[in-house]
């Protein structure tokens, strides 16, 4: 393993201000994920994807924290780092137990991760084939009642149809199996499952982009009616970002397996500090066509860099239209800009970047 | 300013006939294309964008086809006869404005040679999937020339050439170098730029795009959208776009079809359909989108009740009626509603515009 393991960790964490408030549920300080990358018979290790490359956010109780970036930029890994589905290169995952601790999930073996394994649940993006098709809606939506001993018999049942019931299914329909139902239904199904057990936190990795736009837009109320009664927490990774902006409190802006900016949603969208989300926000393609001449879009050259092989420096050097001398030497640290604005670009102080007014304008 | 008519379609019903029953896919739909405009065609998944596609070019898959209605393609003078091999990129190339030719598409045998020859020459198509495609073992050199050696008379060098003019006007680095590479080298969105180029190199009049940025991220989406609009300038072809996003419509077309079910809701410029939408799907659609900037205040979506029926089951009447806030019963249940002229090229189907 390479030596520039802790670029700017330490500095990002502390400057997180996590760990400060004591009502977080979820904190991840330092997360690497990183495949190997093997060749030959033998298999041999010949360099690594770093997909998740040292990472620190939080998620307070109650919050709805949106992870955005482009596809392959690590959001799914980081997701199912937390959920343990994956090991831990480095860094850590501490979840707030019941007791108010907070434990680290990442040394914990299987046996270890169990009562955990409720607590974090998972609402994933394709409702076509992350539902078993062999499986009756009831065994779907109860196995992690059945499993967990929560309930059986009549009690099972009773409570998979008042899960369906809030989801808005009819609980008659708990016998029939997955293809009986559409697109946007199964993903009702996906959440009612995900919430059997009473989770704290719900990952939801593109829980809606496979579902067409009326349909997208009833289960994104239902996810917000959802957190209100039960008191959820969300980690609700998309590369949508009028989704994000509807859904969430707090964004975490990820680039080539790195945070490059996080701030509450407002701020985020009306005053990016970052070169990357400025270009991520301009690129939304605008519902209004009175819009078209007032853009100014910002059409990024080349590529998303390869994670196996990142550019030297800031990662976003290659692409970004404000890159000085000093962008492709020296990597730029996380850094508070403003108060709970962080953002990782060695200019956010001087730059000024545009967003996205409230009328939906670019200003 | 309407430029000529590129292709008027009547009345097209393309129906899939299946063990389970009849799928009626695309079931009486009427627009037109003009020259060198932008057309898009948006609605949800299953509502029979697709198809009308295919139907224009007759590639629907089997157990389908065209049972019904006209698909009147006027060709432009320069396409007509033979003799097809121009310069490119030629500007303004498809600006002949008189069109002597009017060929019923809908009519033609789908393996016939008059349609193989309208394929690639006179209309090419692009993909949401650029790999279905493009061929897996042969370079992107190779696949390029092809196209274009079907078409023109070329030699193999004067081929070459273009096919570097191509892949450097569609924005690839080093065009020379990427003869020699393959398909699956390639990132996403410069698949859809090979692509591109492909469908580009005979100087179509009209490029179908099928979804062609839903693949692919937001940023690539813009480059992609970007250049389809630069090239619409200099090659002065008609683009059809097929897209469920309604802020790509909205930056991309004239002209707007909005499906549902296999039939037309409503069409018009694009101006109206977002700023005074006649329909009643197409309002709610419109309400029932998250848009940047609008949406962080928005404490709910308003959002369409139900779901697209499946195409087993659809509904008497009108199509949209179980979901549809104004339903009147009695009448939306029982009349299929007929197109109402509203003026300006604008129509919609629906009741509620009887006897306006
Ligand atoms: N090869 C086929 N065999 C049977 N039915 C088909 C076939 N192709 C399409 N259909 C049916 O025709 C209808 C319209 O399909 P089409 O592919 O045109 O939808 P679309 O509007 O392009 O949707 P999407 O947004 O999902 O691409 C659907 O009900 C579909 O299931
Ligand atoms: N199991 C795996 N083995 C090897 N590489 C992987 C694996 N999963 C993801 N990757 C790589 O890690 C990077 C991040 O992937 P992912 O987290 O899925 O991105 P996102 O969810 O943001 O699209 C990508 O380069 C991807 O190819
Ligand atoms: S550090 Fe330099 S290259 Fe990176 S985002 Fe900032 S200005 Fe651009
Ligand atoms: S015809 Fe009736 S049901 Fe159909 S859209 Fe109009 S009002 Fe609604
Ligand atoms: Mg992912
Ligand atoms: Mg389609």
């Amino acid at each position: 393993m390479s030596a520039q393991l802790t670029n700017g960790s330490q500095h990002s964490t502390s400057a997180n201000g996590s760990a400060a408030a004591d009502n977080v549920l979820l904190e991840v300080k330092n997360l690497q994920k990183w495949f190997p990358i093997t060749a030959g018979f033998f298999r041999r290790t010949i360099g690594h994807v770093k997909a998740v490359d040292d990472i620190s956010f939080h998620v307070l109780q109650g919050e709805t924290v949106g992870l955005v970036g482009e596809s392959g930029c690590g959001k799914t890994t980081a997701g199912r780092c937390i959920l343990r589905a994956y090991d831990l290169t480095g860094g850590q995952v501490l979840l707030q137990d019941h007791d108010g601790k907070m434990v680290d999930l990442g040394p914990l073996n299987n046996n270890e991760m169990k009562p955990y394994r409720q607590q974090v649940r998972m609402i994933f993006q394709d409702p076509f084939n992350s539902l078993n098709p062999r499986m009756p809606v009831i065994d779907i939506v109860g196995d992690p009642l059945k499993i967990n001993k929560v309930a059986t018999g009549k009690e099972l049942e009773d409570r998979v149809a008042s899960l369906l019931a809030r989801v808005g299914l009819r609980p008659e329909y708990m016998r029939r199996y997955p293809h009986a139902f559409s697109g946007g239904e199964r993903q009702r199904i996906g959440i009612a499952r995900a919430l059997a057990l009473d989770p704290r936190l719900v990952v939801a990795d593109e829980a809606v982009s496979a579902l067409d736009v009326s349909v997208r837009a009833q289960i994104l109320n239902l996810i917000k009616d959802l957190q209100e009664e039960f008191n959820l927490t969300y980690l609700f990774v998309s590369h949508d970002l009028s989704v994000i902006e509807y859904i969430c409190d707090r964004v975490v802006v990820m680039y080539v397996g790195k945070i490059v900016e996080v701030a509450e949603t407002e701020e985020l969208f009306a005053q990016p500090f970052h070169p990357y989300t400025e270009a991520l926000l301009s690129a939304v393609p605008n519902p209004d066509p009175r819009m078209r001449q007032q853009k100014s879009r910002i059409v990024l050259e080349g590529d998303v860099a390869d994670p196996a092989n990142p550019p030297s420096g800031c990662y976003f050097h290659p692409r970004c239209r404000y890159v000085q001398d000093r962008c492709s030497l020296e990597t730029p640290d996380l850094r508070e800009i403003a108060p709970g604005h962080y953002a990782a670009c060695h200019y956010a102080e001087e730059l000024t970047l545009t967003g996205v007014t409230a009328s939906g304008e670019l200003g | 300013m309407d430029t000529p008519v590129l292709i008027e379609i009547k009345n097209l019903k393309t129906h899939f006939f299946l063990d389970e029953g009849t799928v009626q896919a695309v079931n009486g739909v009427d627009f037109t294309i003009h020259q060198h405009k932008t057309l898009c065609v948006v609605g949800e998944s299953g509502c029979g964008k697709s198809v009308t596609a295919r139907s224009i070019l007759q590639i629907v898959d089997q157990p389908g086809r065209i049972v019904e209605g006209e698909i009147l393609y006027h060709r432009p003078d320069r396409l007509s006869g033979v003799g097809l091999s121009e310069e490119l990129p030629s500007p303004n190339g498809a600006g002949g404005s008189s069109s002597t030719e009017i060929i019923d598409l809908a009519a033609l045998d789908p393996r016939g040679r008059q349609i193989r020859e309208i394929r690639g020459q006179d209309i090419s198509m692009i993909f949401q999937e650029p790999m279905t495609s493009l061929s897996p073992i042969h370079t992107v050199g190779n696949q390029i020339t092809e196209a274009i050696k079907l078409h023109t008379d070329m030699l193999d060098d004067e081929a070459d050439e273009h096919a570097i003019e191509l892949l450097r006007r569609v924005g690839i680095p080093r065009p020379a170098e990427r003869l020699e590479t393959y398909p699956f080298e390639l990132s996403g969105g410069m698949r859809q730029r090979v692509m591109i180029a492909m469908a580009l190199s005979c100087n179509p009049a009209l490029l179908i795009a099928d979804e062609p940025t839903t693949a692919v991220d937001v940023t690539t989406q813009a480059q992609i959208l970007e250049l389809l609009e630069e090239l619409q300038d200099d090659f002065g072809m008609a683009i059809m776009l097929i897209t469920h996003d309604l802020g790509v419509v909205a930056e991309m077309a004239d002209d707007v079809v909005v499906m549902y079910l296999g039939q037309v809701a409503e069409r018009g410029d694009v101006e109206s359909i977002f700023h005074d939408p006649k329909h009643p799907y197409t309002q709610a659609l419109l309400k029932s989108i998250p848009k940047l900037g609008v949406s962080r205040t928005m404490q709910r979506l308003d959002s369409i009740r139900g779901m697209v029926p499946d195409p087993y089951n659809r509904p008497t009447g009108c199509m949209f009626g179980p979901r549809c806030d104004h339903f009147m019963p009695g009448r939306c249940d029982a009349i299929n509603p007929p197109a109402i002229q509203l003026g300006d090229g604008r129509e919609v189907h629906c009741l509620l515009y009887e006897d306006e």
